[in-house]
């Protein structure tokens, strides 16, 4: 079985994954087992995923499907490696940012620096360097609330994402965002979205915009894809049905990436869902659904290809689930107490990051000095940013009303007749709008 | 093109003819509009000419096409030139005029297509421009809302039709999180040119569902402008202005206005998004209204002028924001103020205008502003009730007089 031979209809992959995956985790899968409800849930979990985690605790033979894929694709590949040294190298910077971003945020969130929700990211980031460090600049990724390192491995400045959590008008956004709304047009980052659900419709708008600009506007050359990501929560939400709907109808060039975390806030994911795999929802809707080990950068990355280049080549959209697991609360304003310290323990055995230096170091693609530097590096560049942002100005009063409207003259007449913008006192700041 | 819908196969194929149609015709668009360019009168609806220093605005203003005496706005006079045509028809060659002018002008919304849109706004433009530039879309409100935004955040210039204006409730959270708010929460990285329109208001026994008023829920959020039209001559010019605007507007056309008959220039024209619509210039008292309310307020004027009262209509057709200038002038003038709308009482347009009215304008008010309402209450379904829920004509008249007493 091959990803690519999926695409063509739903049967073939859906039978294939179903019985590759129910040997390994039957309890799991069972629609059946009356113990989904109440607090139960934990157990649930750990007893399911613990005996495969028992049995499978090397990285490689974690979950799915793909892993098969990826099993049976590796003898054909000349060097018998997933990447190459200077790939691994990227890969590994990324992760190191945006873990090294994450606690420093955290560390500024307590000092007093930032404010409001603010959500990290760490655990997670073998799915935000998987998937964005292999796309091009004009393809456009869309974001949740737990967005900084998504705009981080899209490109955008270390010290613009600090600045803009710390509200000044250095920020990415001028400070008018914050950390739940990141955007940077240069990089096509189109948002962090706050509100459950309702950045996959955006995305679902740029993919559309894509495929009008090669099919209308006859530029041919146009083959940009979007990267929607959300969380398992969201796959409960009207939009995420809607918009999976809709790409597939008329094979829009994006992938739905799901990140699994286990957990909505306090909300278990298997006490949510009446089927708690995601990814079959993909051959649901006539599209591809993968569930890759999210946990694993390299894993993620060889599911992201197929799915970027698919939508590259105009074959449509992909679900792919990725299991993955926040290292940190919900935000920093959550104490994180209902969490099973053993779950959190064994996902912790799992870190990405080690993961992927252990295979690194193991392969001979690098060695424990070359990926020092680039944590000294990397540490160097998050001091750097919290500096740039604590010694950017606040934004002044001026800029209240600015960006309310494209075109200002949206503010209206005055009773003077002219548009209010206008008015002097409108660029002073102290205008009554 | 029935078969479209039978299979995944046929997207592609569905896809294919789509881009043979549009290319044809973005060519000519450009051309025709440089051609046209300038060759318009720019007058301002209260007869002002424009000076020179109001350069940016002098393109968006308008000749003065609509009949401003009495009773004569929807008809006018037969020998005007210019060609006769619905309220709908004025929408539909607004729509077609800017989709040739530019080829990221988009439609979507349901039964947009291949149907033409529920009251036909949309009619012929799936077959001349494509079934992707005219987009039928699965029945998600809030999902086809929000790619448009998605669509407009990258670089097209959608309109989103709600088929019923209330189905956009369901839409509610993408324009108002994502189409109001976007473009400042990004400082003013990414713009939301978008037009979100549709058949709105009180129609005739629709139910409370299909009835209702909700320029009182939109007109809060920030960020987005909102425009009625009311004539077929302002509904081209404002359709044309909205889709021109790099302000997300929501253009709000009314169900019982569409089969409205009007000669309109034959030229390119377009309507101000900020500009209220002076209809009967008047002494006693400024009637300030939109939308429908416009012929019943028309209708109580002429009854007012047999009474002996001289009022002056005023169309204000910018909701947000509201234009002060005109609506300043005519309070000084008249110092007695009525508003007369379709609006809920509660936090409506009118409660809005009557304060923006009070605080510009208190020294030069006679009398307290008269604000008319429809009632607080679900559109009822009986032809009676119905009737007492929005603002009748008679009351008009009665506010007027009590005013000027």
């Amino acid at each position: 079985m091959s990803f690519t031979s999926t695409t063509k209809f739903v049967q073939p992959l859906h039978l294939n994954t179903t019985s590759a995956r129910s040997n390994d985790h039957k309890p799991f899968l069972d629609p059946f087992k009356p113990t989904s409800f109440l607090g139960s849930t934990n157990k649930l979990r750990f007893t399911s995923l613990a005996k495969s985690h028992q049995a499978n605790l090397h990285r490689r033979s974690a979950v799915v499907a793909v892993s098969e894929v990826v099993k049976e694709k590796k003898p054909k590949s000349s060097t018998n490696l997933l990447i190459t040294k200077d790939e691994g190298l990227v890969l590994y910077e990324d992760m190191i940012l945006g873990r090294a971003f994450e606690d420093m945020c955290a560390q500024m969130y307590y000092r007093g620096k930032m404010f409001g929700f603010v959500h990290l990211y760490n655990g997670q980031e073998a799915v935000s360097t998987g998937f964005i460090k292999l796309l091009k600049k004009e393809d456009s990724v869309v974001s949740t609330y737990r967005d900084h390192v998504h705009a981080l491995s899209k490109g955008v400045p270390a010290r613009a994402v600090m600045s803009e959590l710390f509200g000044k008008t250095t920020g990415c956004c001028r400070g008018q965002g914050g950390s739940m709304h990141m955007f940077s047009k240069e990089h096509n980052v189109l948002g962090g979205f706050a509100f459950i659900g309702e950045g996959i419709p955006v995305a679902t708008g740029a993919a559309f915009t894509s495929k009008y600009r090669r099919e209308v506007l006859q530029e041919a050359d146009c083959d940009h894809v979007t990267v929607a990501f959300f969380g398992d929560g969201t796959c409960n939400n009207g939009q995420f049905f809607e918009c999976l709907n809709m790409a597939a109808l008329w094979k829009l060039p994006i992938v739905f990436v799901v990140e699994n975390n286990l957990w909505a806030i306090g909300m278990s994911h298997l006490r949510a869902a009446s089927d708690p795999e995601i990814w079959k929802k993909g051959p649901a809707f006539g599209m591809p659904g993968v569930h890759v080990d999210g946990m694993d950068v390299l894993k993620v990355r060889d599911v992201a290809k197929e799915a970027v280049g698919r939508a590259r080549r105009g074959e449509g959209p992909t679900l792919v689930e990725c299991e993955t697991y926040r290292f940190r609360g919900h935000s920093l304003a959550d104490p994180d107490e209902l969490r099973d310290p053993a779950e959190k323990a064994r996902y912790a055995a799992r870190d990405p990051v080690t993961a992927l230096k252990k295979y690194m170091i193991e392969n001979n693609l690098s060695s424990e000095a070359e990926l020092k530097a680039i944590e000294k590096k990397i540490d160097e560049v998050v001091e750097e940013a919290v500096e740039f942002a604590d010694e950017s100005p606040h934004p002044g009063r001026s800029q209240l009303l600015e960006n309310v409207f494209a075109d200002p003259k949206g503010f209206g007449i005055g009773p003077d007749g002219r548009y209010r913008c206008e008015d002097p006192k409108f660029t002073e700041g102290t205008a009554h709008v | 093109m029935a078969t479209v819908l039978h299979g995944v196969g046929a997207a592609t194929a569905l896809s294919a003819s789509k881009s043979i149609d549009s290319r044809k015709f973005q060519l000519p668009s450009r051309r025709s509009l440089s051609e046209r360019k300038g060759s318009f009168l720019v007058v301002r609806s209260d007869g002002r000419m424009v000076q020179g220093s109001r350069a940016l605005r002098a393109e968006k203003l308008i000749t003065n096409a609509v009949a401003t005496k009495a009773d004569t706005s929807a008809a006018s006079t037969a020998s005007k030139p210019g060609h006769e045509l619905l309220l709908f028809e004025a929408l539909r060659e607004g729509l077609e005029e800017e989709m040739d002018r530019d080829p990221h002008v988009c439609v979507m919304g349901e039964d947009v297509g291949h149907y033409g849109g529920s009251y036909k706004v949309t009619r012929g433009l799936a077959d001349k421009y494509g079934d992707l530039r005219v987009l039928d879309t699965p029945i998600a409100e809030n999902s086809f809302t929000g790619m448009g935004i998605g669509a407009a955040m990258t670089g097209l210039r959608p309109i989103v039709e709600g088929m019923n204006m209330g189905f956009l409730l369901l839409a509610f959270n993408q324009i108002s999180n994502n189409c109001g708010m976007l473009h400042y929460t990004s400082g003013g990285q990414f713009k939301i040119p978008i037009v979100i329109r549709g058949p709105g208001g009180v129609g005739r026994q629709l139910g409370a569902e299909h009835s209702q008023r909700l320029e009182s829920y939109f007109q809060s959020i920030p960020g987005i402008q909102m425009v009625a039209c009311s004539t077929p001559y302002n509904a081209k010019g404002l359709m044309k202005a909205a889709i021109r605007s790099e302000n997300p507007v929501i253009l709000f056309e009314h169900v019982l206005l569409y089969n409205l008959k009007e000669r309109i220039p034959d030229e390119e024209y377009i309507c101000s998004l900020e500009e209220a619509e002076m209809v009967r210039p008047g002494e006693h008292v400024t009637i300030l209204t939109y939308s429908r309310m416009r012929y019943h307020v028309m209708q109580a004027a002429k009854t007012l002028v047999n009474k002996g009262y001289d009022p002056e209509v005023i169309d204000i057709r910018s909701l947000k924001p509201f234009d002060l200038y005109t609506i300043g002038n005519s309070v000084k003038k008249t110092h007695r103020v009525l508003i007369v709308e379709e609006c809920m009482r509660t936090g409506g347009i009118g409660a809005s205008l009557t304060n923006a009215i009070n605080e510009n304008f208190h020294d030069y008010l006679d009398a307290p502003v008269i604000c008319l309402s429809s009632q607080d209450v679900p559109t009822p379904y009986a032809g009676t009730l119905e009737e007492w829920t929005v603002v009748q004509p008679a009351q008009i008249v009665t506010a007027v007089e009590k005013l000027c007493q």
